[in-house]
């Protein structure tokens, strides 16, 4: 079953600054999906697109079957679409905007109107499985950068959505936490969840992917396919932008290559 | 290919009075930083006392705010001055039990009362017609001279403003912010008012921690001292890139709240418990209000 398909979707903010351009894709029930790109190619966007947040100028979006349009998401299908697609914003101060942490994680299954005791439930189990108790009462504004991504990263999960978009979820977090939510993700995959993850960290690809998708620096569709096939490819890696010349000493002497994933090991000869 | 003068060591600067931060007392983003940094002070000390073991503290919100309502009611209905003097010191009284400072909450209380009732107090001193106390002048038929009665008047007003500035602050500081928005949407206050209250205090200091990653950038860049008018050119330029950054924020969250179901009603989870305690304090502010209105007298 096909949860979204885009067809020729371009969009421009204003108008005027172009964030996609002629993208197509599909993703389907229960993949994991990596989006990867450069700064600026459109991956924060096409999530948006994906969330039913913005609308683009032209193209076809559709979610589970139906068109997602501006005049589409109303009523029903607005309440069944947003009980199962989520979003993780990628800056967190967007996203909190509750009073405290509490009220952060219990805010989505609030508007689900689950019964209390549930939502109570819900909250403490994601408090506790990212070690966010102390912090329950909380202002949002007290809290350090990687504290806001983790509640985010609650609020998000409290509403136990069905289809995942993760905008670079591990950013500002510290090695625990990532590990943390690496876990998660994967363990709810292999529960039924569908991933799809916006993000230029290539650790993270192997684990969170099974198929990928490369935006260009112009904005459109490079390449698609499975992430140790495109992985492997350095060259056109660093054409994407998503690796670089590295440079780095061994004990006595300074060597350069390009940096790539870092599962794959690489030898010095010299 | 890196330009030459970038990894090149520069040459030290002689230290010189003329250009040496500080030199002459604060400067301007010196200034803001301290007041920033007190902004912040006050938040975290207001909150310690909200977090106290305290007896309003204790109170059940919900059952604070109906009382404290119910004298604010009393305060403005009350007409002998008496009565009313009697209800402003049992918010002292409160104060003292709730373990709040007499000088800060008293600092607290007179900040707001020339500014709500002394301008419209002061003309009452010599408006009032009656027996003169201290005569300014005489001219022909018209005397300046404080009255008994404009006195009288301008006391009544100033201790009014002050009971129920008095109740105001004592609710606001004995509980927690998000308990008190709570409390509001149970008693049915539109909820459009209590989430514009609830994402304004949230954003109000998320824009002030901006303002002050701001100025420490500019602080930290800042090798001689600009003039006046470079800087409130800098100031008029951040002004506007604040007022453009709210309102990128405000879209974000936006979309952030439709992501997560948000259909225009803000759902809230009622984790308020009444004890005994809160019987009792519900019944004495019963009785008390209508003790207020019988030996105060009803204006």
């Amino acid at each position: 079953m096909k949860i979204f398909e885009l067809k020729d979707v371009s969009f421009a903010y204003l108008g005027r600054f172009p964030a996609l351009r002629a993208v197509s894709l599909e993703v389907r029930a229960g993949e994991k999906v990596a989006i990867l790109g450069a700064n600026g190619s459109g991956k924060s966007t096409l999530l948006r697109i994906l969330n039913g947040l913005v609308f683009p100028q032209t193209g076809e979006v559709k979610a589970f079957g139906q068109p997602l349009t501006e005049n589409g998401l109303d009523g029903a299908f607005n309440r069944f679409f947003r009980s199962k697609v989520a979003l993780l914003f990628q800056n967190p101060d967007a996203q909190l905007f509750c009073p405290t942490v509490f009220d952060e994680v219990a805010f989505g299954p609030l508007q689900l109107d689950l019964p209390p005791e549930e939502i109570h439930q819900r909250v403490e189990d994601l408090l506790k499985l990212l070690r966010l108790e102390a912090l329950r009462d909380r202002s949002p504004y007290e809290l350090s950068l990687g504290e806001k991504k983790k509640v985010a990263v609650a609020a998000v999960f409290s509403t136990n959505p069905d289809v995942l978009l993760l905008d670079e979820p591990t950013a500002s977090l510290d090695p625990r936490s990532t590990r943390t939510l690496i876990d998660l993700l994967v363990e709810a995959n292999e529960g039924g969840k569908t991933l799809v993850t916006a993000t230029h960290d290539l650790h993270l690809v192997p684990e969170i992917s099974d198929r990928v998708y490369i935006f260009s620096e112009e904005k459109r569709v490079a390449a698609e396919g499975r992430p140790e096939e495109l992985l492997a490819d350095v060259e056109q890696l660093a054409k994407w932008n998503l690796i670089h010349l590295h440079k780095h000493a061994h004990q006595d002497y300074w060597h350069a290559h390009l940096h790539e994933h870092p599962s794959k090991e690489h030898t010095h000869n010299e | 290919m890196r330009p030459a003068w970038l990894v090149t060591k520069m040459e030290d600067l002689a230290a010189c009075p003329c250009c040496t931060v500080g030199v002459g007392g604060k400067g301007f983003v010196e200034r803001t930083l301290l007041g920033i940094a007190s902004f912040f002070k006050e938040a975290i000390f207001s909150e310690e006392i909200a977090r106290a073991p305290g007896f309003l503290q204790h109170l059940d919100p919900r059952v604070k705010l109906f009382s404290f309502a119910l004298f604010l009611v009393a305060a403005s209905l009350m007409k002998k001055a008496l009565p009313l003097l009697g209800l402003y010191l049992f918010t002292l009284l409160l104060a003292s039990a709730s373990r709040i400072t007499l000088g800060f909450f008293l600092k607290r209380v007179f900040f707001f009362i020339p500014l709500f009732s002394g301008l419209i107090a002061l003309p009452a001193l010599f408006l009032v017609p009656g027996e003169p106390l201290i005569t300014f002048f005489s001219l022909g038929g018209f005397t300046l001279a404080i009255t008994k009665s404009g006195l009288s008047s301008a006391f009544f007003l100033v201790l009014r403003v002050a009971t129920s500035v008095s109740f105001a602050v004592l609710l606001v500081l004995t509980t927690r912010w998000p308990q008190l928005l709570k409390a509001l949407r149970i008693f049915k206050l539109p909820q459009v008012f209590v989430l514009i209250l609830g994402m304004t205090h949230r954003y109000l200091y998320l824009l002030i921690a901006l303002i002050e990653e701001m100025h420490l950038a500019k602080k930290s860049r800042t090798i001689q001292r600009d003039g006046l008018r470079k800087e409130q050119r800098w100031v008029a330029s951040r002004i506007g890139f604040l007022f453009g950054k709210s309102r990128r924020m405000a879209d974000e969250v936006y979309q952030a709240m439709i992501s997560r179901g948000f259909d225009g009603e803000a759902r809230v989870l009622d984790t308020f418990r009444m004890t005994r305690m809160d019987v009792l304090w519900l019944g004495l502010s019963v009785l008390l209000f209508v003790l207020a209105l019988w030996i105060g007298g009803i204006a």
